[in-house]
């Protein structure tokens, strides 16, 4: 726990420094609040502060319907919604135990992929501009433009999706859906090689990366990492191998693994995990069965008493939903475990002794999403 | 766990060249790739000037709707208050006196009727939620407003415009999303 005397006794160092970056620091991507604790250029000491963006949607989730509750995660992970509002599904579903029809399913998945894709196309965008290279933002949002279009075509927005409800989906896919995602993969295609290009292969850019952040596998797993943080540390974690989850245990895909444990392993582990979910896109897109785009459900859903949990692997790792149910038609609690928060706690870690300017590159590499962290 | 000490990873570079420490032609590479850019196709537009056209399904403001001979759907039932998840509307039901049946198709009418758009997280279970087809998102988007007090939109501000009064107007709220249906 953060004490104003914990400061004052750190300043009192000779030669220490305190600063503050955040909660307005455009590097943070967010309001995140990291209280610094410098020697010269080295940091001794990086204290996040939450609570900037708290909207207590866990405490919110209680009044609101198994229906309802959903609509609100959205607001969470914003860059991955249709994973979150899946993860959320899935657990009323596991309560309800309805069975989901095959074409929902592999509409999710497919949703879910081209949410991990524009997630990590944002993701990489923004971490080379927290480097400095300004120029891939614009690459990155250009060719994410076209999935925020895909989305809108078929869910009727573009980043708050809500797209998912217990059961399936909330609409059958668009006439075109097919046809523009088949053009999206073709054209990005291209522009990844492109994305190596530019930022892989830069030695501006491997020099600034390469051995910083280090973080161990035993430590990944110690802090509770989870998604390309872990994998960057070479930590098997996936949650769409270990506990295959709606159509994925049929798919032809690998789970990437970089031993690296530093930024530049993290940044390749994504890049990969792009190149994956085309294919996982290619496999299923000619593939989506006939049938119904929604199980049949009551209108009033009520749980029975019970716990149950459900994860699914979102763009930054495990994102899980706990449910307590005391058979009504609104949750007792609920519990999100949201993958930001635990890679967050690592970043003290990997970033002692380094230099201030590491700092945000490691920041990048964590790929966070403020209102996931806060919740 | 070990301590929270130094625990940097040591890498083994190779030293670089002195033409590499230059990082000019790194740049160089970069810049090449940015540069051809500039002779491709714009991927932005000018907008507000442009706008681009939305899908049919987009969910933009809510709209009260009417039915052909203008008179309002909505009986003022609920249930689309009772599904919001972000408790945004609120409603008070009259009932309909006999002058009033060119008005209103049933009994009981919206007396009052606000969505505070501020809240509304524009999901669309008021839609889904609606047994007249009174309420339906459009593809208007982006209110703006001087005031908090301004975003919660009455009745006059949901309603669609009469459609045998003022039938462009209509025609332009109404959109591509929702053909009426009775
Ligand atoms: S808009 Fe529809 S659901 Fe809402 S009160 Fe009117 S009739 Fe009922
Ligand atoms: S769109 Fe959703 S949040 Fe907005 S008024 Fe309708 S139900 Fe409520």
């Amino acid at each position: 726990m953060y004490k104003e005397t914990d400061i004052l006794k750190e300043s009192s160092v000779e030669g220490n420094l305190i600063i503050n970056i955040g909660p307005q620091h455009p590097s943070t991507h967010g309001v995140l609040h990291l209280v610094v604790t410098l020697n010269g250029e080295t940091i001794k000491k990086v204290e996040p502060h939450l609570g900037y963006i708290h909207r207590s949607i866990e405490k919110m989730c209680e009044s609101l319907s198994y229906r309802q509750f959903i609509y609100v995660t959205s607001k969470m992970d914003y860059l991955s919604s249709h994973i979150n509002n899946h993860g959320c599904a899935m657990c009323v579903e596991k309560g309800l135990q309805i069975e989901v029809p095959p074409r929902a399913q592999v509409i999710r998945v497919l949703m879910d992929e081209l949410t991990r894709l524009s997630s990590h196309q944002l993701w990489w965008g923004a971490m080379a501009m927290d480097i400095g290279a300004l120029t891939p933002f614009f690459h990155a949002f250009r060719e994410r433009e076209m999935i925020t279009s895909i989305f809108e075509e078929t869910c009727g927005t573009r980043l708050t999706m809500n797209y998912m409800v217990p059961g399936g989906v909330m609409a059958d896919v668009n006439t075109n859906f097919q046809k523009s995602v088949k053009d999206f993969i073709i054209h990005f295609k291209n522009k990844i090689n492109e994305y190596d290009e530019l930022l892989t292969g830069n030695i501006i850019f491997q020099n600034r990366t390469k051995g910083v952040g280090f973080i161990s596998k035993e430590n990944a797993i110690s802090f509770g990492c989870s998604g390309p943080t872990a994998r960057g540390s070479g930590v098997s974690c996936d949650i769409r191998k270990l506990y295959p989850y709606e159509v994925y245990n049929q798919l032809d895909f690998d789970e990437i693994l970089e031993p690296g444990g530093d930024c530049f392993a993290r940044y390749l582990v994504r890049m990969k995990e792009m190149k994956q979910s085309i294919s996982i896109i290619e496999q299923l897109i000619d593939n989506i069965p006939d049938g119904d785009f929604q199980a049949k459900t009551k209108a009033v859903l009520k749980l029975p008493k019970g716990e149950f949990y459900s994860s699914v692997e979102s763009a930054r790792g495990e994102f899980g939903v706990y449910i307590v149910s005391e058979g009504g038609t609104t949750p007792y609690r609920i519990k999100f475990r949201s993958p930001g928060f635990s890679n967050l706690s690592a970043l003290d870690f990997m970033s002692r002794e380094g230099k201030i300017g590491d700092l945000i590159a490691i920041m990048g590499s964590l790929d966070l999403v403020i209102p996931d962290i806060d919740r | 766990m070990q301590a929270l000490t130094n625990r940097l990873k040591l890498v083994n570079r190779k030293p670089m060249t002195f033409v590499e420490k230059l990082y000019l032609w790194n740049i160089l590479k970069g810049m090449a790739i940015t540069f051809r850019h500039i002779f491709k196709r714009k991927a932005t537009i000018n907008y507000p000037e442009q706008k681009r056209t939305f899908s049919p399904v987009f969910r933009g403001l809510q709209v009260l709707n009417r039915d052909e001979e203008g008179k309002e759907r909505c009986t003022a039932c609920g249930l689309c208050a009772v599904a919001c998840p972000a408790e945004a509307i609120t409603m008070e039901a009259a009932e309909r006196s006999s002058n009033e049946t060119h008005l209103y198709r049933e009994e009981k009418f919206a007396a009052r009727f606000e969505i505070n758009m501020l809240r509304c997280i524009f999901c669309g279970l008021c839609e889904e939620a609606c047994p007249k087809n009174a309420i339906y998102l459009s593809q208007t988007f982006a209110p703006s407003n001087y005031s908090r007090k301004g975003f919660i939109y009455k009745k006059d501000d949901l309603l669609i415009p009469h459609p045998k009064e003022n039938p462009d107007a209509y025609a332009k709220a109404l959109g591509e999303r929702k053909k009426i249906t009775n």
